[in-house]
């Protein structure tokens, strides 16, 4: 194993690697904190951690959003809140391109397919949605379907379950004492009780939120440890990419090398957990710190587009993860 | 093309804009480019599909 200057770090990097159990706040945040030069060796041990409880295997998925725009919600970085002047417009996806979507991401290899909708809970109109599409999905494509809805009632997490949704993603956005400065709509408890009730349904839990909200590193930590607290199945990292209108539109992207060293932070906090790149990482990291992140403890992807961006094409990505020697998660391992 | 299809302001020379055209390699355009209408966009796992009441569809 690499080494790190810290002798009590290094010892509590090397517990995690043997045990499986997660790095605690104050640790996280020395990782957080490492100077640039340690750097390489502290991807390596995420990177063994990684590998030792995760495996080499690399989950893929695809997303798209069903409904897009006109959020009453206002987190502060999302285009998709119809509170700010953003230039996105309120558009629904009919159920022939949410099945050519599923398509299309099946077709890249991916075994997780992602439903988003830009709503604070979803309505009869959209569970509407949901059940004629995942039904019409289900006859033609061979894949799992997720789903991002918002805040949801016992009644909808049971209808999820009743459709086949295997797992369902909320995100947290960043660390609890934090949350108050970037939404004012709804509080973080509130999406904690769905996560709750998410879990309690036995859906998988998809829960992780963006870097780079004006958060201090201080926070960075805290977030990762009540994400580990929650022992979701999936953490998605998302890096903030500024959009035009928004409250953070005009806030700087996160620095390459604090992106790389909170994801082995998130992947030492979070041993066992598919931790996966999500938004951001293509202005945040480009083509090496994409590759970086890889080797440091990311073992998911989300290939091709987002909600309302563009990503890398998805042959770059499965190129890089060839060349990795990381095998995509199979189907059939992934049911 | 007479507007930023990014931020929807006149376009007045070839040079203008650069910091849009870079930005939108990874965007999809949100202003019809003939009449700077915001436009419904849908973004797909491959592609969009950007459509002007007035203008139509385009795809990308």
């Amino acid at each position: 194993m690499s080494s790190l200057s810290d002798p009590t770090l290094a010892a509590a990097a090397a517990r995690v690697l043997e045990t499986g159990a997660g790095l605690a706040e104050p640790d996280v945040l020395a990782v957080l904190r490492l100077p640039d030069e340690e750097l390489p060796a502290v991807l390596e041990i995420a990177h063994q951690v990684r590998m030792r409880w995760c495996g080499p295997e690399v989950e893929v998925e695809g997303i798209v959003s069903v409904k897009t725009g006109g959020c009453p919600e206002d987190c502060h970085f999302c285009s998709q809140s119809g509170v700010f002047a953003s230039p996105v417009r309120a558009v629904w996806l009919d159920i022939p391109a949410l099945v050519e979507s599923a398509r299309q991401t099946a077709a890249t290899g991916a075994t997780e397919f992602c439903i988003v909708a830009a709503v604070r809970g979803p309505d009869e109109r959209l569970m509407a949605q949901m059940r004629a599409g995942v039904a019409a999905i289900r006859e033609t494509v061979d894949i799992n379907i997720a789903a991002s809805l918002g805040m949801l009632s016992q009644e909808q997490v049971d209808e999820l379950v009743a459709m086949g949704i295997h797992r369902y993603n909320h995100n947290l956005e960043t660390a609890r004492s934090f949350f108050p400065q970037v939404v004012s709509t709804h509080t973080w408890d509130e999406r904690f009780s769905t996560l709750r009730m998410v879990r309690d349904s036995g859906m998988e839990v998809c829960c992780g939120g963006i870097l780079g909200l004006g958060e201090s590193v201080g926070q960075r930590a805290e977030f990762a440890v009540q994400l580990a607290a929650l022992a979701p199945d999936e953490v998605p990292l998302n890096f903030l990419n500024p959009r035009p209108g928004t409250p953070l539109g005009d806030a700087a992207v996160v620095d390459a090398r604090d992106a790389l060293r909170a994801i082995a932070a998130f992947r030492l906090a979070l041993p066992r957990t598919i931790l996966r790149y999500a938004g951001g990482r293509e202005i945040t990291l480009g083509d090496l710190g994409t590759r970086d992140g890889l080797l440091g403890g990311v073992n998911a992807v989300i290939v091709g587009n987002y909600l309302t961006t563009l990503g890398r094409s998805p042959d770059q990505d499965l190129a890089l993860l060839d060349e990795l020697k990381m095998p995509v998660k199979a189907l059939s391992s992934a049911l | 093309m007479t507007y930023c299809d990014r931020c929807g302001t006149p376009l007045s020379s070839e040079t203008e804009h650069a910091a849009c055209r870079a930005t939108r390699e990874l965007e999809p355009p949100r202003f019809c480019p003939v009449c700077r209408r915001r436009m419904k966009v849908q973004v797909l796992p491959t592609g969009w599909r950007a459509v002007c009441v007035e203008h139509g569809e385009r795809t990308g």
